[in-house]
């Protein structure tokens, strides 16, 4: 007996029992499932979710990998600077090394295997109790937590903030499709409200800053934006280049805008995810970055206010730092929390990215404001979509009233009528 | 006079299994069936019994809410079979078919002089009107009210489905005859839309506005059609027809006879020698499927083209309405790593390693294998690049499904019928039903508001 037949049998023998939708997920996992059409077109599409979620974890991949090496390297890196060696990014001499890969991965992996373990678990309870199948939305969640959080998150913090963001976030909703707000978002969010002390500052960014804070061989682990915030920003040592290629510290994965910029155009090519959103978003972001930059050329504000480090940032440079690119291409552009409507994406991706930077400058506490942005405009979305149909459907009423209607029957029953109650 | 209308979404399905183009003559039905699912929303009142000898053309049950509304038997014979179901629910009619054929004769009507009344009467009791739908609500059409206006589609665009031109061929008359008689019912005009380029037999039919179409599927859907030049408006009723039911209804007007004779194609990939049969409405499908021959064991027989047919068996009887019968494999084996490794045989709108878009002319052998599960909505914005109507697909399917009344009404649910649904149904990621959500959705409207 093959391994296929043996599986057919075990799923047939505990169809309609409690377990089943658990032994399915993972049966469905290995084989596509043998069930046929029953109503409506007999043939369809070989697309179905799992493939549509696994091509954005395929884009992922590198995003994952490079997040490890740097990991590893802003690591290291840190560790020289406090020991007044200032280290230049190079991607095959200091940056592709084992001793980073090694480093990265003790940190980022367990972030990896937490988020999936615990939000999976979460997923796989829901669907025994409910009664469903396991959806595929979490693949893809569960990727993303890792690759959003600081590096030095603490993994207990990060299961207490999966099993909050998948229950509150979507389970409560009805599951995959019928959440308002952004899982893998509120899983962010969750971490930033209520552990803020953890979650902001300098140190989390770059592996054990924190642990070294204070003593005799204590690191910087500052971002970009932090310099910026703080209006430090001459004593940054970081290039345009290494923004771009992604050399700086962050999170996890946010940092390669290069890396970010490939998969975005994988998800577009593959028609995953809207173009629409991305590149609104962008002018979004943009939009909002000359304005402030305006602002200051205008010198309506000056060097003394606390403001002025990031409003002085250049505008398009808000694209290659912080999470803004990485929101941009995997965090708006989800279908389920999104505008749903290709109009409505225009307008839904250029507040992101315009609020986005706006957030990001006048935020006191934290620099970044890519995931409350989306968070906010997941909000809205439904919003849009609303006056976005109502254009639809005036243009239905107004076409109804300018048509003369037949009466009802070929005896002019209904016109009667009208006379009569007129 | 001629219009040109242009479809730029939409998707061409190519399948191997398109019919050769030679017709030949299938072998008699012993039995022959009316299928009373293909008649959707009437209540039945049989009005002869078990046993009794029926003519070709005899009323064999009426409808209870309309009662001028008559169902005719296809042949002469005698009624052998009720087949019931739950709740005595009347599903199929038997006719043992006599040897020598009799038909019931009317008064033939001369098209060009006859009147509107005269024209409906002879539609009604000869069993033709059912062959007229109305929209709003995709059922046959109700005798009481009159249509703005009539649509006819013969630009054939369905996967596998016949080809119009060439199964029509030869009955000019009876098309032309049928048009004439029924631009009388209607106030408004007789759109027929063909084909822009092609040479069709309906190019120079009179009585009718031609209007060229061009485009991909669903392009050749009539409600595609209607949408471009007259759309449905709250409280109008379009009528639409199909051209091989104008055949029967011109041979009836001309000879005063009902012939539920027509041009059927049997296509597929199952199929050895796809090619044309002229048949009967209710005939057995065994008698010219196995003529052609099969390739497999396991396979799926469908009253009508791949997307919008019905299943039925080789031992199942042709469809009132069609014209197509499509034999495909069946899907329901395992694909080891089917949702992740690259494809290449299957189709596909998007390309998340599927590789159907490096070659659109390429003819696909699909299975019925869903590829993947029923999962709720998820993806957003592909549904309407293959939709090209002025509605929103993907709102309208979730307002039938929360049974939102002034939602469905407001966003077009007037103007579609399931078909119109059958091609996002295919491309849907998340294997929602939607030809039938919006089944159930016409159904209530048409309950609730009628």
């Amino acid at each position: 007996m093959s391994l296929k037949s043996n599986l057919h049998n075990l799923k047939e023998r505990y169809k309609g029992k409690k377990m089943a939708p658990a032994f399915n997920a993972i049966h469905t996992f290995l084989y596509a499932p043998n069930e046929t059409t029953h109503s409506g077109s007999h043939v369809r599409v070989v697309d179905d979710l799992k493939r549509t979620m696994n091509t954005v974890i395929m884009a992922l991949v590198p995003v994952l990998l490079f997040g490890i090496f740097n990991a590893g390297y802003q690591h290291y890196a840190a560790v020289d600077a406090a020991n007044g060696i200032i280290r230049q990014a190079s991607i095959f001499g200091n940056f592709l090394t084992w001793e980073n890969f090694i480093m990265g991965a003790w940190t980022v992996l367990p972030l990896v295997i937490v988020s999936y373990a615990v939000g999976l678990a979460v997923e796989f309870l829901f669907a025994v109790i409910k009664g469903h199948e396991v959806e595929e939305g979490y693949l893809v969640t569960g990727m993303l937590v890792p690759l959003i959080v600081p590096i030095d998150t603490p993994l207990w913090m990060l299961a207490v903030a999966v099993v909050f963001g998948v229950v509150i976030g979507k389970e409560v909703f009805g599951g995959t499709g019928m959440n308002i707000l952004n899982p893998a978002l509120t899983i962010r969010a969750f971490l930033f409200f209520a552990y803020p002390t953890w979650m902001s500052g300098d140190k989390v960014w770059v592996h054990q800053a924190v642990d070294l804070a204070g003593g005799p061989d204590a690191i910087s682990g500052e971002t970009v934006l932090g310099y910026l915030a703080q209006g430090k920003g001459a004593e940054m040592s970081y290039s345009i280049s290494d923004m771009f290629f992604g050399f700086i510290p962050g999170s996890v994965g946010e940092t390669s805008t290069i890396l970010i910029l490939l998969g975005g155009l994988f998800l577009i090519f593959s028609k995953i995810a809207s173009w629409r959103i991305m590149v609104s978003a962008v002018a979004g972001a943009l939009v909002m970055g000359l304005i402030f930059n305006g602002v200051v050329d205008a010198g309506w504000i000056t060097e003394t206010s606390k403001f002025y480090g990031l409003m002085s940032f250049a505008f398009w440079q808000h694209l290659i730092v912080g999470g803004l690119a990485f929101g941009i291409v995997y965090m708006a552009t989800d279908p389920v929390t999104g505008a749903q409507t290709n109009r409505g994406k225009w307008f839904y991706g250029f507040f992101i990215g315009f609020i986005s930077v706006l957030i990001r400058v006048f935020n006191p506490a934290y620099p970044e404001g890519v995931f409350l942005a989306i968070l906010l405009m997941n909000v809205f979305a439904p919003t849009i979509d609303h006056y976005v149909i109502r254009g639809n459907i005036k243009r239905r009423m107004k076409r109804a009233k300018n048509a003369t209607i037949l009466p009802k029957d070929s005896e002019g029953k209904t016109q009667e009528l009208k006379a009569e109650t007129v | 006079m001629s219009k040109d209308i242009r479809i730029k979404k939409g998707l061409n399905i190519n399948l191997i299994g398109e019919a050769e183009k030679t017709t030949s003559k299938a072998v008699l039905s012993n039995v022959y069936a009316i299928n009373l699912q293909d008649f959707h929303g009437i209540t039945p009142k049989l009005l002869v019994k078990q046993g009794a000898e029926v003519k070709a053309g005899e009323p064999l049950f009426y409808n209870k809410n309309v009662e001028d509304m008559l169902f005719v038997s296809p042949v002469s014979g005698e009624l052998i079979e009720v087949v019931r179901g739950a709740r005595r629910k009347i599903l199929t009619l038997k006719i043992l078919a006599d040897k020598s054929q009799e038909f019931v004769s009317h008064t033939p009507l001369s098209p060009k002089s006859v009147k509107a009344e005269e024209v409906k009467a002879l539609l009604l009791k000869s069993g033709c009107w059912p062959f007229i739908k109305q929209r709003p609500y995709d059922i046959i059409a109700s005798p009481a009210v009159t249509p703005k206006a009539i649509f006819i589609s013969a630009y054939v665009t369905s996967p596998m489905a016949a080809d119009l031109d060439y199964a029509l061929k030869g009955k000019e008359k009876e098309l032309q005859a049928a048009i004439t008689a029924l631009g009388k019912l209607s106030p408004g005009k007789v759109h027929v839309s063909i084909g822009k380029g092609g040479q069709s037999i309906f190019s120079k039919m009179e009585d009718a506005e031609i209007h060229n179409v061009s485009g991909p599927h669903p392009a050749g859907l009539v409600g595609t059609q209607i949408n471009k030049i007259d759309p449905i408006n709250k409280g109008e009723v379009i009528w639409t027809i199909t051209p091989q039911d104008l055949v029967i209804i011109g041979e009836l007007l001309i000879t005063g006879r009902y012939n539920p004779e027509r041009v059927v194609a049997l296509v597929g990939s199952s199929v050895k020698a796809p090619k044309y049969y002229t048949t009967k409405i209710g005939s057995e499908v065994a008698t010219f499927l196995y003529a052609s021959g099969v390739n497999t064991e396991n396979f799926r027989v469908i009253n009508g083209d791949v997307l919008t047919g019905s299943k039925t068996k080789p031992d199942g009887y042709l469809g009132h309405y069609n014209n197509t019968v499509s034999v495909i494999p069946e899907g329901d084996d395992y694909e080891f790593f089917g949702w992740n490794k690259p494809v290449f045989n299957k189709v596909s709108t998007t390309r998340a390693l599927t590789f159907s878009w490096l070659q659109p002319k390429k003819k696909y052998d699909l299975d019925t294998n869903t590829n993947g599960e029923h999962r709720a909505f998820v993806v957003t914005g592909l549904y309407e690049e293959v939709f090209p109507m002025d509605i929103y697909p993907l709102q309208l399917l979730k307002a039938c499904m929360v049974k939102d009344l002034d939602e469905m009404e407001q966003l077009g649910l007037y103007e579609v019928a399931p078909e119109d649904f059958s091609l996002t149904e295919f491309i849907c990621i998340s294997k929602q039903p939607h030809q039938q959500i919006i089944r159930e959705g016409l159904d209530l409207l048409y309950k609730e508001i009628g």
